[in-house]
């Protein structure tokens, strides 16, 4: 097996199960006669600053990586692309639940209040339900007590223990308000985590979109086009495809669109987000 | 459009089976309506279509949401198999070789495309099967027993000291054999494909009926004991044998047919001579067991037989060779021989002692006659069976 040509991708090891996902999509594409093999990294600042380097041509990145790479980018006179993503990166919502029986009905009520978020890095745990508190004319460093529950950081709040402490804080009234993503609140809802009719929405975020496959412009356009075909063209009717898909969380690839990115950017923008990270890299 | 009215129906109160029961009933594409009133309800809705693959869309003027239902969950289904039929007296229920994917699924399912192999070695319908297996099975759950209320433990009786010590030792001597035909049938089941459920039941059954012949001698032996008999390198020789045996067909052979169909001489012997009642009452429990094991080693042995024309040469060779491996050993312990011939005595006269002593030898004539019935009956000649028969271990299991 040569190795030399090989499209190369980077992915972040937010579980143990990254590994059996692209073992398995490495074979479909070489089933295929792509030559494609993948990169493992334990944090997406990693990533994405691995990607600027050359290290590999595609990045499957987080919606914070793909703000980071994008603003990087553009710095370095470069562009950047989001070439494809899951049906279930589209339209997602982040909700601000507090108990039933709350007293509080309005977000400007929440000043004072102990806000419990998902990973500081997280957009939908962290940076996007508290940019809409900020939105409603909250400071959010000054009227909130924001109480954080980071879980793996770097993670970009990919593993969903944050928003899971979060919750169990909220029942247990130790927080007044908790940020989650709706499939969360749906899934701890079903899951029991949530008693029925325990928790309502106090507020809720803008729809906005989750992960992507970044490329730069330096990337061997070919292979970068025939694996975003073999992509699209995976198949949840496939017995060997289907459970990775069910792995990775999605019944079927969609072109990347970016449009839904604005909501993030505009949190990332408010709260100063890549600053740290674009110094770190001397941009 | 379908409408769905979830009134003030919850998501986690089971919203999401009405709207799963809708969307299964139009096609792929095809929209249906939601309303309901309970707050966040489109929140659930978008998220749940989302994870499902449906779209997701809201009504014209506020009047509810629509879902469109999408290709994933009859996608799922595609090249699913059916899994043969439950009845196994339907024609194509037990397949000749059911595919190692599908695995633990009970037969008649349908099993997912793509599922994962399982490694069973066993999975030839021609080695396994028999169509007495249900039978059989049925037949041992209606006989199970409960060795607590079966057997009468208070009876009162008193032995002379060393008939209750021959006792001892034939019970010592019986555990370890039943403990043996425990431990092989019990192997193979977790070899087996799960598709032949019956055949799987009815060793599973067979391996339970042995754990209580198990439990009821020790309860004998232990009546007025507290130590067990001797155990010895010969009798152990022996059973490793079979303990040791990889092929399946060779082991029911060597363990139902050889060493259980002699064993149910061995315990109608010991019930009809036994000295006591509870040692009358356990080993008629048991012989009645062991019928059932020998029946169905026969019957599945001759169904394989039939479709296999050297496994009767297989069988026969497998008998050379114990006899072989087991010609420098002693066979049956002195102590369990005499422990016999004092059972049969009845007591210490010469002519009790002369009678038991040709009892014992009836009764391995008894042994004789009863293997070779059973060897004709796998399709051996006489000769070929009176010949195999006497290569028996003298282990007599
Ligand atoms: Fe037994
Ligand atoms: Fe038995």
């Amino acid at each position: 097996m040569s190795h030399a040509g090989a499209l190369l991708l980077g992915a972040v090891a937010y579980d143990p199960k990254v590994v059996a996902i692209w073992d398995g999509f490495r074979e479909y594409f070489a089933e295929r006669g792509l030559d494609f093999d993948y990169v493992l990294y334990s944090n997406y600042e990693r990533q994405v600053a691995s990607h600027l380097a050359g290290h590999i041509h595609v990045a499957w990145n987080s919606p914070l990586a793909w703000l980071q790479t994008e603003a990087a980018a553009a710095k370095l006179g470069r562009r950047a692309e989001a070439i494809c993503m899951r049906d279930t990166d589209r339209d997602l919502r982040s909700v601000i639940l507090v108990q039933q029986g709350s007293p509080i009905h309005e977000v400007g009520e929440l000043a004072g209040m102990r806000v419990g978020v998902g990973a500081k890095d997280s957009p939908q745990g962290y940076l996007l339900p508290l940019d809409l508190l900020a939105q409603s004319g909250l400071n959010v460093g000054r009227d909130l007590s924001v109480v954080p529950f980071d879980v793996l950081l770097g993670k970009h709040g990919d593993h969903i223990g944050g928003e899971r402490l979060a919750v169990e804080a909220l029942t247990r009234g130790e927080v007044d308000a908790a940020c989650i993503l709706d499939g969360n609140y749906l899934a701890f809802a079903q899951a029991g985590l949530l008693p029925s009719g325990s928790a309502r929405v106090l507020a809720r975020t803008a729809l906005y979109d989750h992960c992507n496959f970044t490329v730069l412009d330096d990337a061997p356009a070919e292979q970068v086009a025939r694996f975003r075909e073999l992509l699209l063209e995976m198949s949840y009717a496939d017995p060997k495809i289907r459970p990775l898909l069910d792995m990775e969380g999605l019944k079927q690839w969609l072109p990347g669109r970016t449009e839904g990115y604005l909501p993030l950017a505009a949190a990332v923008e408010r709260f100063g987000a890549l600053q740290p990270f674009l110094a770190e890299l001397g941009l | 459009m379908t409408e769905v009215d979830l009134a003030d129906l919850r998501f986690e109160e089971g919203a999401h089976l009405l709207l799963a029961r809708a969307l299964g009933r139009v096609a792929v594409g095809e929209e249906i309506a939601v309303r309901g009133r309970t707050p966040d309800l489109d929140i659930h809705l978008r998220a749940w279509a989302r994870a499902e693959g449906h779209g997701f869309g809201l009504l014209d003027g506020g009047a509810g949401f629509a879902l469109r239902r999408g290709p994933a969950q009859s996608a799922r289904w595609q090249g699913a198999e059916q899994a043969g039929r439950p009845d196994p007296a339907l024609p194509g229920a037990v397949v000749n070789q059911p595919p190692s994917h599908w695995g633990l699924a009970a037969r008649g399912a349908t099993v997912e495309a793509g599922a994962l192999d399982f490694r069973f070695t066993l999975a030839g319908k021609s080695q396994l099967w028999a169509d007495e297996a249900a039978r059989l099975y049925a037949q041992a759950v209606a006989s199970q027993w409960n060795p607590h209320t079966a057997v009468d433990w208070n009876a009162s009786f008193e032995l002379p000291e060393e008939v209750e010590d021959a006792v001892v030792q034939l019970m010592t001597y019986l555990i370890e054999n039943e403990t043996a035909a425990l431990v092989v049938p019990s192997r193979f089941v977790a070899q087996m494909h799960p598709h032949f459920r019956e055949v799987l039941q009815l060793l599973a059954i067979q391996a339970a009926d042995e754990a209580r012949h198990i439990e009821v001698f020790t309860r004998r032996a232990t009546l007025k004991r507290d130590r067990l008999g001797l155990s010895t390198v010969g009798g152990q020789a022996s059973l490793k044998t079979l303990v040791d045996e990889p092929d399946f067909a060779v082991a029911s052979f060597l363990l139902s047919v050889m060493g259980e169909g002699t064993f149910l001489t061995l315990l109608r012997f010991l019930e009809r001579h036994a000295p006591d009642p509870v040692t009358r009452a356990v080993t008629a429990l048991a012989a009645a067991d062991e019928a059932r094991h020998v029946a169905f080693g026969v019957a599945h042995l001759r169904e394989s037989a039939l479709a296999d024309p050297f496994l009767l040469e297989r069988l026969a060779a497998s008998v050379h060779r114990r006899h072989e491996a087991l010609r420098h050993t002693a066979g049956l312990n002195q102590e369990v021989r005499d422990a016999l011939v004092l059972l049969a005595a009845g007591g210490w006269e010469h002519k009790q002692l002369r009678l038991g002593s040709l009892r014992v030898a009836q009764l391995l004539a008894d042994m004789d006659v009863g293997r070779r019935n059973l060897l004709r009956r796998l399709g051996f000649d006489d000769e070929r069976a009176a010949a195999l028969s006497g290569l028996h271990t003298r282990n007599f299991m």
